[in-house]
């Protein structure tokens, strides 16, 4: 035990004193979270928006007025009704409409309270989410001037539609995607670039020479890559909810288990590729052409394997990140229990054993 | 280990009896046979292909023979390599140590996956250091040092936990002749203290200095002698006439 403990903090040097990799292991989620949540959500501003009158009065003139003069929308044009906004939308150009009900103004006056209709479309889920919420805060602003001098507070409540795309199906989704690439990077590539380099610097020699076991070599190169990806994982679930305000809907614990799943899983991949190479190129190259580049096409992080020719759906069942990505989403974004995910969970399970017994032989062929 | 002595009474701490190594229909070993006494400086010569580097990996039971049989310090290559690897020690020619570890970091992570004691290591480190002249270095990473002092420090770690044989595999590549003198200088003491030395070596200076040496032609053994007699039999004054008249009978390619 000593031996081991021994050899996992000879890794922790090398993983804490090769300070470019340091900061690509820990800068790199960091980066990719904000790029995706930043760079993706552009700022809206002169926003063009079609406003349905129907009430033509004077609350919903000033509410007009309000929109126009903010930097964020541009009023496109009027029209009568609601079937003309889903003209005007699908020609494109135009995000975002509100409409007011014929009884607008009435109804604020005499119920103390009013509907609005925003709808958006939602193809961009990012985008209309943003338009929505300043929408949204326009109205505020205009129902708290309303109340200043009111004893019976005036409500306008604007009822929101997502036209197209109702579940804002991809809004955050980058998130869980981001977890899979990242966890599929620093694990599948470090391991199997640490374990390679001991076989160019002709240290694993020495190692097989001496007593230590070498599935013991294996295993402790692979503990300080899962302690490190565990950290990623904390830091781009800190991002996620303190940055980009996405909740954890679900258990957190079981999101933490799933994760180390996923990490054992890559870590045995990592392990297997090692194994089958010679050189840190080499290493490097199979890692990033043959697991990176599937995990972006085949997780449906960036395409919907829904709409993929049959073939390659079939090819997605075999990439574990679809599988994580799957249970994330469920985990964080629905928040649902182990019941929903349990199928997801021994798939995984099972890949990750193939690629452990597979490993576990072409190393000892090795040996021999 | 009283079992073990050959009908001088010197002690055996090698002995290979036929081992071969084939892998398809290429025999990289044939049949070769030896013993290495306590406390010798055995070398063990040959062209790049040759078969020196299976034969060692052999004996340190890195890959099991295909037949023939040999005991190390007393163990079966083929049934006790558990324990043939807890007595030898081994140096690669890569001279195998950390680069972005400390030389005092290196010497502990090696001394721990041999199961050295907390405080054997400390004791064992400091000496080390004392007797290299590298107390000033000690916190230096490896990479710091002359490819010298590199391999002088990675023999002195490959003996930290006194194996009964050490072996070296081309352990003076890139050195110049007076650095690898002073290499030499430590296999004496070594070989002083009754640690068996098995090296392999291209270099014919290097092959004069071992007590008795072997010359691997085509993967078999074709000559074994002292320098001094070696030279005797071909009728030649140094020892690179020795390796060229044999090596220019072999039919494998250099590679």
């Amino acid at each position: 035990m000593t031996q081991f403990t021994t050899f996992i903090k000879k890794e922790f040097y090398h993983v804490l004193r090769d300070r470019k990799t340091l900061l690509i292991l820990f800068g790199m989620p960091v980066v990719q979270i904000l790029i995706f949540g930043f760079a993706l959500t552009n700022e809206v501003k002169n926003s063009k928006i079609v406003i349905a009158d129907e009430a033509k009065d004077e609350v919903s003139t000033a509410i007009i007025r309000k929109i126009e003069a903010s930097r964020y929308f541009e009023i496109e044009k009027a029209v009568a009704n609601r079937q003309q906004i889903e003209t005007v939308f699908k020609e494109g150009k135009v995000k975002v409409a509100l409409l007011f009900p014929a009884n607008f103004s009435k109804d604020l006056l005499h119920q103390n309270k009013a509907q609005v209709q925003i709808l958006a479309d939602a193809t961009d889920p990012n985008h209309a989410t943003a338009l929505t919420n300043y929408l949204s805060s326009i109205l505020q602003d205009y129902q708290s001037e309303l109340n200043e001098n009111q004893a019976i507070p005036y409500r306008i409540v604007p009822e929101t539609r997502m036209l197209y795309n109702p579940q804002l199906k991809g809004a955050h989704n980058f998130v869980p995607g981001v977890m899979a690439l990242v966890l599929m990077l620093v694990c599948v590539m470090m391991t199997a670039i640490s374990i390679v380099k001991e076989k160019e610097t002709g240290t694993m020699e020495v190692l097989l020479v001496s007593p230590f076991k070498p599935v013991l070599v294996i295993l402790s190169k692979a503990i300080p890559y899962l302690i490190l990806s565990l950290v990623n994982v904390g830091s781009i679930l800190l991002l996620s909810v303190f940055v980009l305000d996405l909740p954890i809907n679900g258990s957190l614990p079981l999101l933490l288990a799933e994760s180390t799943l996923f990490i054992i899983t890559c870590l045995t991949l990592g392990i297997f590729i090692s194994i089958k190479t010679a050189s840190q190129q080499t290493a490097m190259l199979i890692s990033l052409m043959g697991m990176l580049l599937p995990t972006m096409l085949f997780s449906g992080f960036m395409f919907p394997i829904e709409n993929m020719p049959i073939p390659l759906q079939v090819i997605s069942n075999i990439i574990p990140a679809k599988w994580y990505y799957l249970i994330v989403k469920d985990i964080m974004i629905k928040g649902l229990g182990f019941e929903a995910i349990w199928k997801e969970t021994l798939i995984l399970v099972g890949i990750t054993l193939f690629l452990f017994a597979i490993s576990l032989k072409s190393f000892k062929i090795r040996l021999a | 280990m009283e079992n073990h002595k050959n009908g001088r009474g010197e002690e055996v701490s090698i002995r290979a009896d036929k081992l071969t190594k084939q892998y398809g229909d290429f025999i990289a070993a044939n049949a070769i046979s030896f013993e290495v006494y306590k406390g010798e400086i055995f070398g063990f010569l040959g062209a790049n292909g040759a078969g020196k580097t299976t034969a060692m990996r052999m004996l340190c039971g890195l890959s099991t023979p295909s037949s023939g049989s040999a005991t190390i310090a007393g163990f079966d290559v083929y049934k006790e390599t558990e324990e043939i690897k807890k007595n030898i020690g081994y140096m690669s020619q890569k001279f195998s140590l950390y680069e972005d570890l400390t030389i005092l970091e290196n010497i502990r992570f090696y001394g721990g996956i041999y199961g050295l004691s907390r405080g054997e290591l400390r004791e064992k480190s400091a000496a080390l250091i004392a007797r290299l002249g590298l107390q000033g270095e000690a916190n230096k990473l490896v990479a710091s040092l002359p490819l010298g002092w590199k391999q002088k420090l990675a023999f002195s770690v490959a003996v930290l936990h006194q194996p009964r044989i050490v072996f070296l595999d081309e352990p003076t590549g890139g050195v110049d002749p007076v650095t690898r003198r002073q290499f030499w200088d430590l296999i004496y003491q070594a070989a002083d203290q009754g640690v068996t030395i098995f090296v392999t070596t291209h270099y014919m200076d290097e092959a004069e200095y071992c007590n008795r040496i072997s010359i691997m032609v085509d993967g078999s053994i074709a000559a074994l002698d002292t320098p001094h007699r070696l030279k005797q039999q071909f009728g030649v004054a140094s020892m690179d006439e020795v390796f060229y008249q044999l090596a220019r009978e072999a039919k494998r390619a250099d590679g």
